[in-house]
């Protein structure tokens, strides 16, 4: 099993570990016959290029599970996410890295819950942020 | 096309929103969980290894957080011609109060929270809210996701 984090070692600034993803084309036709987003962007490079773009890009809804993974993985088996957003502002293509990367930005109590709230973010080759968001996780406590 | 500098009126926004889709229905199957997580490449055993998943908390397999994405509600329509043939995901905003389990049936319906008309570097955009609620078998609220939609 993995490991745990608990609520009581964590604090504002605390990283999140890092997820490195080489998304492929193969990638995006697995991730579109599994989502059901079938949106030529993401597969044909003729159709993207004839929509103003350089060529298939990745699905936003890809890079979204992207951040969802680097969350769920770090707040390990006893986590609890509670929300996860994240807003498009770049496009990231295939062949290129990305990183999914975090801080916690508050620790607070709320309603019987130990919760953190980070920022997230997906970050290409040259750093920068292409996919910024945010999560809300409630984590154990050490008794 | 038009290629006039404005399209949404006052009366337009308000005739779109509240504006809800059909509701979709889903059973949760084992295999497409599998299948999701396999494809975003996230190798948590609770999304993919039964035998390990019926030791965590949740006695069995859950869908990876983004899954819901794959029930594939319509988007509500609009109850006018919307003449842009080009669309960008701008971001999603979910909200999470129930685990979905391989087995769930899911219902998920969309509506219009907002719209919204920009001229940005691709011309005019219409920037659309959506709210999808996905309850389940039990008429619980699983999730919710608000997305953002640019059409250009």
């Amino acid at each position: 099993m993995a490991e745990q984090v608990y609520w009581d070692d964590v604090k504002e600034g605390t990283e999140l570990t890092p997820v490195v993803k080489n998304p492929t084309t193969q990638q995006l036709v697995k991730y579109a016959g599994a989502s059901g987003d079938y949106y030529q962007i993401h597969y044909d490079q003729d159709f993207a290029k004839s929509n103003n773009l350089d060529g298939v890009i990745l699905h936003g809804a890809l890079k979204n599970a992207f951040l969802g993974h680097l969350v769920t993985k770090w707040m390990g088996p006893q986590g609890d996410l509670k929300r996860l957003a994240c807003q498009y502002r770049g496009m990231d293509m295939p062949g290129s890295p990305v990183t999914a990367k975090g801080l916690v930005t508050r620790k607070y109590q709320k309603q019987g819950a130990n919760l953190v709230d980070c920022e997230i973010w997906l970050e290409n080759k040259d750093g920068e942020k292409t996919t910024p968001g945010s999560a809300t996780v409630a984590l154990p406590v050490r008794n | 096309m038009t290629t006039a500098g404005s399209f949404l009126t006052e009366e337009m926004r308000q005739q779109a929103i509240g504006q809800k889709s059909a509701p979709r229905t889903i059973d949760v199957e084992k295999g497409a969980i599998i299948k999701f997580a396999a494809a975003i490449e996230d190798d948590n055993p609770v999304f993919s290894d039964e035998m390990a998943a019926r030791e965590s908390r949740y006695g069995g397999l859950i869908a990876p957080p983004t899954f819901l994405r794959s029930v594939g509600v319509d988007r509500p329509a609009f109850p006018y011609d919307m003449p842009f043939n080009r669309m960008l995901d701008g971001g999603s905003d979910w909200e999470y109060f129930h685990p979905v389990r391989a087995g769930d049936r899911i219902t998920a319906i969309s509506e219009i929270a907002d719209v919204n008309e920009r001229t940005g570097r691709m011309g005019l955009m219409i920037i659309t809210t959506i709210v999808v609620t996905y309850h389940n078998q039990f008429n619980q609220v699983a999730a919710t996701q608000t997305s953002t939609s640019i059409r250009y």
